[in-house]
């Protein structure tokens, strides 16, 4: 194992305002910033269904202030359309049934010190790193 | 109000996924290449985001009742069932494919990249599906 392309401080950063943001939706809102279930209560009717809609859109937005800023992002993903279809998809139907992702399991249910979100997290590393380890980056 | 305080979250949460780098899915794809050439950038961003999120989580929800919302929607689902277990499994081989998870994906719309667009109508699909089988039982 080599260490490349580490940069600790701009994750640490960028991390950091992830949990503060995720304390504001829970101090206003009262909610858990957890983004799959945000985004899955978008096509289903409920009472938060336009706040769900005005969370994304601001996901969309941040990146845009922050080149707006004159800062460059730099985002390299894949085009070969059939691993952005099963990989969408596994996603979609994975952060359903296991009622969570990166950010609900990985980022709150941590620091809610959830057993069950500790888990989830550990396992959706784990497979994603064996995912790699086989069909490479 | 929760619509405003919604909007505003998902703009800082959107910014915090750019300065980190996560909406950089070789960045990601380079945290779960572990047994290669690795980069631990994302540990840095959930340790950033738990250590803020947690405290100020715990210390606000002694509070009767969120500022906008009526009250606190948290979980109470302590079961380590196999759904959970199947459901991030399933993830997190989507999320090492692709090296997307929701958040990041969501954000990612903003640079208008074919790519995402089929990696997030999948993602969508994925969610109505799940919704669809669950209705159906």
């Amino acid at each position: 194992m080599n260490i490349i392309n580490f940069t600790p401080v701009s994750a640490f950063a960028g991390g950091s305002l992830i949990g503060f943001a995720a304390f504001l939706f829970f101090a206003f809102n009262g909610r858990i910033a957890g983004i799959s279930s945000i985004a899955s209560g978008v096509i289903n009717k409920n009472e938060n269904q336009f706040d769900n809609i005005l969370f994304l859109l601001g996901l969309i937005i941040g990146p845009i202030i922050y080149s707006f800023l004159g800062n460059e992002i730099v985002s390299v993903l894949t085009n070969s359309i059939p691993l952005l279809i099963i990989g969408g998809l596994l996603v979609g139907v994975g952060t359903k049934i296991g009622n969570g992702c990166t950010s609900g399991h990985g980022v709150c249910g941590i620091s809610r010190f959830s057993l069950r979100s500790i888990i989830a997290t550990i396992t959706f590393i784990i497979t994603g790193m064996i995912t790699v380890l086989i069909f490479g980056i | 109000m929760t619509k405003l305080s919604s909007l505003i979250a998902g703009i800082i949460f959107g910014i915090g996924l750019t300065i980190s780098g996560m909406v950089n899915p070789q960045k990601v794809l380079g945290f779960l290449n572990i047994f290669d050439d690795w980069d631990p950038s994302l540990m840095f961003v959930m340790i950033g985001a738990i250590l803020i999120f947690s405290p100020l989580h715990f210390i606000f929800k002694k509070k009767s009742r969120p500022i906008f919302a009526e009250k606190f929607i948290v979980t109470t689902n302590k079961n380590i069932d196999k759904n959970l277990i199947i459901g991030a499994t399933l993830f997190g081989a989507g999320w090492g494919l692709a090296g997307l998870c929701p958040g990041p994906a969501i954000s990612s719309l903003s640079f208008l990249n074919t790519s995402v667009y089929i990696f997030v109508l999948f993602m969508f699909l994925g969610f109505y599906l799940v919704n669809f089988i669950q209705s159906w039982k």
